[in-house]
């Protein structure tokens, strides 16, 4: 692989949360060149959502640091230089769906025009045409979630963290949306940092996937996906693919032995 | 999406808003109706507890007799009388006086919910500010507004223009009663905030203006409008009281103060202002119900 410009560099970062004294993340050394998508990986409370916000500044690491773009994290923040989606939606109910996503360009001072013409783009990339003007509460989960990623794409962050965003998705949806974002991530040519829990999403969706062993947190491997062309529903027939995933899911296994019972069924029942 | 589909939406959309403003107005209709039959029951309780303790001459707990029930025909007839010799009927005297008190109730009950929501806000982002002054906040209300009163008179008339004299030392007495809960429940309410909502905010780099604008001040209407329906009431009753020390016969308080001097040849005047000004109260509380409707959006469940 080429030397790509790297987007984010996380460098020694260790965090410790002095409540129960937690070590969340320790020694984390992380590179993401331009237009990659990784998945972080790993059993609950390994410390892939810590991670994430530390590379979004809202939590600041106990030592180590992290660049974007060539700066601080912090600088990056008040750049506005990335895009988050939550695990849940955080929509805001006094808000119509349109009004959601309009907000981060309200932030940016967009004009309305400007805005109204945007929104209208974005609700028919997350397929919500007709929806702009309901309320968040009298959509389903998954359409809320899909608003809350339209939010996010909303002003075409160079770098997305997505932290488990079709987590709370029942599968169909969540096949359909994984397409939808690869697809966007083609067209913007953005970097992602994609959170789950899914091994086969993981693989399905990333350049690289990396797996992360808990207590403390840290990097157990990182996989290069290797799988040809552009992904589609056949990728998920294709015998590499299967060889990824049990890739994957060996590295998880391997640094488990530690894992608590319920963990390590987690794990293993995890892409059945 | 296709063009159907959204058309699908829309129609579904015109349906459903179709449904809504029906069974809104059967359950208008619904609510004036329980509200009449209240009303109705009321009455009918006050004039049978009349009949049965005149009949019988109980006197548990308390007798019933012209000066301390008096009839209801008799309450209504006052407001028909003229309330003094050759002067226009005591219904028109006492819709001047209630037009007086609710000018100076309103003027409290702005300045009250605006210091109130001002100091809530201020509060909300200062635990030093909140740990200093939330006593002395409470403790204000400690103070029987009557011992202020005559304060408040002469430390603020002389300050006021001339078209405010007097009332606008009345107004300010009921803001003294209103603020409070408006800016206890500002404060709850701002701070009521998802912190994951701030938190999206911050990957935004909001300034804590925006912040307060566009996410606390919204999560606070509900715990303000809950508030301000307090202060609606309590505007009017701490306007009333203010008039008393203040010596203006313009009101409603100064009627009461007046009628109560007469309470034993008359006592249907006092009841009849008595009527005008608990209905003043309602109006000013359903204005803010009102206002509520208007500007809460929220998740139906959520609704307080
Ligand atoms: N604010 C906090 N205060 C104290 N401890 C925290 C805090 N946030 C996270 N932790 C701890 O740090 C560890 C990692 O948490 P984190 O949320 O990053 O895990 P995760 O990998 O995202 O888990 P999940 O998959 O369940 O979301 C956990 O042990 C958690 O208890
Ligand atoms: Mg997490």
């Amino acid at each position: 692989m080429t030397e790509p410009t790297t987007v984010v560099s996380v460098s020694g970062v260790t965090k410790t949360f002095p409540r129960g004294n937690v070590t969340a993340l320790q020694d984390i050394n992380l590179d993401l060149g331009a237009g990659e998508f990784i998945s972080l990986i790993g059993p609950s409370g390994c410390g892939k959502s810590t991670l994430l916000r530390v590379i979004g500044d809202l939590v600041e690491p106990t030592s180590g640091s992290v660049t974007i773009n060539g700066k601080s994290a912090h600088q990056a923040r008040t750049d506005r230089d990335y895009g988050i989606v939550f695990q849940d939606a955080v929509l805001f109910d006094w808000r119509t769906v349109s009004k959601n996503i309009e907000l981060p360009l309200e932030m940016l001072g967009w004009d309305r025009p400007k805005r109204r013409t945007r929104v209208a783009e974005m609700l028919a990339l997350v397929e919500l045409t007709g929806f702009g003007d309901h309320h968040p509460w009298q959509l389903s989960g998954g359409m809320q979630q899909r608003v809350s990623i339209a939010r996010a794409l909303a002003f075409e962050p160079a770098l997305l963290l997505m932290d488990e965003p079709f987590g709370a998705l029942d599968e169909m949806t969540r096949e359909r949306l994984n397409l939808e974002l690869l697809s966007i991530w083609q067209q913007l040519q953005s970097t992602v940092v994609f959170v789950t829990h899914s091994i086969s999403e993981a693989v399905f969706l990333s350049t690289r996937v990396v797996v992360m062993s808990p207590r403390p947190g840290r990097i157990a491997g990182i996989v290069d996906i290797d799988l040809p062309g552009p992904r589609s529903v056949e990728t998920r027939e294709d015998p590499r693919f299967f060889e990824l995933v049990t890739e994957v899911r060996e590295l998880l296994r391997m640094r488990g032995e530690h894992l608590l019972p319920e963990e390590e069924a987690a794990v293993a029942g995890e892409d059945a | 999406m296709s063009s159907g589909a959204a058309n699908a939406a829309s129609v579904q959309r015109s349906a459903a808003a179709r449904v809504t403003w029906r069974s809104r107005l059967r359950g208008a209709t619904h609510r004036a109706g329980l509200i009449a039959l209240t009303v109705v029951a009321l009455l009918a309780f006050y004039e049978g507890y009349n009949w049965l303790w005149r009949a019988t001459g109980w006197t548990w707990p308390f007798p019933a007799d012209d000066t301390t029930l008096p009839h209801l025909w008799t309450i209504f007839k006052a407001f028909a009388d003229p309330a003094q010799v050759n002067q226009p009927s005591l219904f028109s005297v006492l819709m001047h006086k209630a037009l007086f008190t609710a000018k100076e109730a309103f003027a409290g009950f702005v300045l009250g919910a605006l210091f109130g929501f001002a100091l809530g806000a201020v509060l909300a982002h200062s635990k030093l500010l909140q740990r200093g002054f939330l006593p002395y906040i409470v403790g204000s209300q400690t103070i029987p507004i009557l011992a202020i009163a005559p304060m408040v008179v002469i430390w603020v008339n002389p300050k006021l223009p001339a078209g405010m004299q007097g009332w606008g030392a009345v107004a300010v007495i009921s803001a003294y009663l209103t603020f409070f809960p408006v800016a206890v429940n500002s404060l709850r309410g701002l701070n009521s905030a998802d912190p994951r909502m701030l938190e999206l905010m911050r990957t935004y780099a909001a300034s804590t203006w925006t912040v307060l604008w566009k996410v606390r001040f919204p999560a606070s209407l509900p715990y303000v409008f809950s508030a301000l329906k307090v202060a609606a009431t309590a505007s009017v009753v701490g306007a009333i009281i203010g008039e008393l020390p203040s010596g203006l016969q313009s009101g409603l308080g100064g009627a009461i103060l007046n009628f109560n001097q007469y309470y034993s040849i008359e006592p249907q005047e006092l009841w009849a202002t008595n009527i005008v000004a608990a209905l003043l109260g309602i109006i000013f509380f359903l204005a803010v119900l009102g206002a509520e409707k208007a500007v809460v959006r929220r998740a139906p469940e959520r609704r307080a």
